[in-house]
């Protein structure tokens, strides 16, 4: 599906670019051949099952009070273990708050993505590790970032078939925030190579896309100057062949461009969230017959290119997954209180010195006191 | 007389001032159906229409640029910002715009906008919700800036805000949303205080405390636990931020000689400097002490599993009254 094609906002179009139906079946694009090894398939499987986990473990952990809030990604497996896989090492991920599956690719541990949901810290990652920035909260921020950074990756020759490029996440919503359409112009004008990745999960919390858009976000892109592409977000092949694609151009010069990963947010916005206020059960039901992992798991059986061993396998290993994170975040230790002071600024700064000074002698006239340092102090 | 949460009191204000003038809008995102995501705005969309009540997309500038817009046409847009930290890519319409136009048109504009925004912390958040930005606002002159405490002034000051012909932020305590309190539902305004006017919450000789938002009960129990130890209170909440009740901070302190100004948000530049910085310019030879503030640190809002540390509590606000006597 190119630019040029209509399509309501809201349906999916006449076809997104796909590769594997819901029911499992291969089926090929003239515009993105993908050669895919039955191990690579059983690769991805595997990502989508234990991303899969590490979120339901993250959801059951915040019910047991271990995390302040988590924001699930049931649903958008595919549209981030496609994409996450489809970039190459010198890529760099820009994510919002949701991309823990390609915080999975990016090779990041889980029990760090919980830093932020349990409050401990407000990211803690070092962006340059793996390639992943830090989540950012604050709706499409991001996008800018990594025009910024696309911008400096041409400054710094690094355009050519063996160049970098990077890629941003967000989501429908932030598709009306000013910051993202200013992205898509410097990018534009720029030719700075970055991949714009919306997952169009169809819900800004209780707002459904109507209340963002009249048209297929992806041809919103023809507008700014550069090419956009719809693709079914469940489905992981796809998003893998679209990316790749998209990354390859803007690693060669040819600038960004958009892809609109047509999925489902299948659970609530937050775990603070409740969907049953604004959504029918039935559109739930839908979609998930398009779930984004049954339809590979289809299609190793159907092929024949996994065994039952390998599904036993893989369900031994998301039960140690899940063990791991759960056990990592029940052990994750609470800072110092004076952390607070830390890493405000990198040169000196007397001001805060000084207050950090004052706030650690309080402390202190707590233990002088026989009395735990504030603990049951009243709000 | 009805025990509403202030959340609810708010809800029923909201309700009250679109009862009464058919220009009121509510505008922001999950406003409508969701009933905003502290349900503030709860049943308002169906009961009002979504002409009235507007799930707008979600940009907060767009929110606050149209809404200066609906203004200069007529109407009385009450903009939701969903959370504190979500205000800023507004802040260029609040500060350059909608404090502006009345000035500019000479008179002839006027900006009855109100911008609703929960601020604080101690919720157990992520970033970017738990800020109190008030001083950025009050630093802005053509901008009303007041801060509700508990359910009555919620019920009524969102009422005033919306009655007065400047815009206004109106700062609502997101801890407090669920404190319960005896509100008069029927009485109408007649009874609350002005918009600009502090209310007393304690009566008190020693020390005036100073206080506003989340703060208003923290302080108030800080009044019973020093009255246990002889020590009395004179506990206002400010409610209105721009412009700051004078009178009333200056009678009190002029008989205490000793005030301590309690605000979460960082000390560094906050309103507790300015009210300082007026107190002594207005109350220097009844000044026993320095006034003294009580806030937060000079650094972004931590993460949650800190801001027990972060936010003043009863213990720092009587630490603070303390150190008044010390001098």
């Amino acid at each position: 599906m190119t630019v040029n094609d209509a399509g309501s906002a809201t349906s999916s179009g006449s076809d997104p670019i796909q590769l594997l139906t819901p029911e499992g079946e291969r089926v090929e694009h003239p515009d993105y051949p993908l050669e895919i090894s039955a191990e690579e398939v059983r690769g991805l499987y595997r990502d989508l099952v234990l991303v899969r986990r590490i979120d339901f473990e993250a959801i059951a952990l915040q019910r047991q009070g271990e995390l302040g809030i988590w924001a699930s990604l049931l649903g958008q497996e595919a549209a981030q273990v496609g994409s996450g896989r489809a970039l190459g090492p010198k890529d760099i991920a820009f994510p919002t708050y949701r991309e823990h599956g390609v915080a999975w690719c990016r090779g990041v541990d889980p029990a760090r993505l919980l830093e932020l949901f349990r409050g401990v810290s407000h990211g803690g990652w070092d962006p340059k590790e793996h390639n992943f920035q830090l989540y950012t909260i604050v709706i499409g921020s991001q996008t800018l970032h990594a025009t910024g950074y696309a911008m400096g990756i041409q400054r710094d020759g690094a355009v050519g078939p063996d160049g970098e490029a990077v890629i941003v996440y967000f989501g429908d919503g932030a598709t009306s925030q000013g910051d993202v359409n200013e992205a898509f112009i410097w990018a534009s004008v720029t030719g700075a190579p970055v991949v714009f990745f919306c997952q169009n999960n169809q819900w800004a919390i209780s707002e459904p896309l109507e209340r963002q858009t009249r048209v297929p976000l992806y041809q919103r892109a023809h507008g700014f100057g550069f090419p956009g592409v719809r693709v079914d977000g469940n489905d992981v092949l796809a998003c893998l062949a679209v990316t790749r694609k998209a990354m390859q151009d803007a690693r060669e010069g040819q600038g960004p461009t958009l892809i609109e990963a047509f999925t489902y947010r299948m659970g609530a916005h937050t775990t603070t969230d409740d969907p049953t206020r604004y959504r029918l059960a039935a559109e739930l039901e839908t979609w998930k017959l398009k779930d984004p992992i049954e339809r590979v798991k289809a299609y190793l059986i159907r092929s024949d290119s996994a065994d039952e061993a390998f599904f036993r396998d893989l369900d031994a290993e998301a039960d140690a997954v899940g063990a791991a994170v759960r056990k990592a975040c029940r052990e994750m230790p609470d800072p110092q209180p004076l952390a607070i002071f830390d890493h405000v600024y990198a040169e000196p700064h007397p001001l805060l010195a000084a207050e950090r000074e004052q706030f650690a002698a309080y402390l202190d006239s707590f233990a002088d006191a026989g009395e735990p340092a504030l603990e049951g102090a009243a709000r | 007389m009805t025990t509403l949460t202030l959340s609810r009191a708010l809800n029923e204000g909201l309700r009250k001032a679109m009862e009464n003038d058919p220009k009121v809008l509510i505008m922001g995102e999950d406003v409508g159906k969701l009933g905003g995501v502290f349900r503030v705005t709860d049943g308002l969309q169906k009961d009002f229409g979504e002409a009235r009540v507007v799930d707008t997309p979600l940009a907060e500038s767009g929110i606050v640029g149209t809404a200066i817009g609906l203004a200069l046409r007529g109407y009385r847009p009450v903009c939701e910002i969903q959370f504190d930290g979500f205000v800023f890519p507004a802040f260029d319409q609040i500060t350059s715009q909608l404090a502006k136009l009345r000035l500019r048109s000479l008179g002839h504009v006027t900006m009855p906008v109100v911008i609703r925004v929960p601020f604080g912390g101690g919720i157990g958040a992520v970033e970017h919700h738990s800020e109190s930005p008030e001083a950025l606002f009050t630093h802005t002159g053509g901008l009303r800036v007041v801060a509700c405490g508990g359910p009555a002034d919620a019920f009524a000051m969102i009422q005033q805000s919306i009655i007065c012909d400047d815009p206004v932020i109106f700062f609502e305590p997101k801890r407090r949303y669920w404190d319960k309190a005896e509100v008069d539902v029927a009485g109408g305004l007649a009874a609350a205080p002005p918009l600009d006017r502090a209310r007393r919450v304690a009566e008190g000789t020693d020390v005036t405390v100073l206080c506003y938002g989340p703060m208003v009960r923290t302080c108030a129990e800080a009044a019973v636990a020093a009255g246990e130890d002889g020590r009395s209170l004179d506990v206002i909440d400010l409610r209105s931020l721009s412009p700051l009740d004078t009178e009333t901070i200056f009678e009190s302190v002029r008989r205490t000689g000793r005030c301590v100004v309690v605000h979460e948000a960082p000390v560094t530049g906050g309103l507790g400097a300015e009210i300082a910085a007026r107190i002594t310019e207005e109350c220097f030879y009844h000044l026993e002490a320095p006034v003294l503030r009580v806030g937060g640190f000079s650094t972004p809002y931590p993460p949650s599993r800190l801001e027990e540390y972060y936010l003043p509590d009863l213990d720092r606000v009587l630490d603070a009254v303390d150190r008044t006597f010390g001098f």
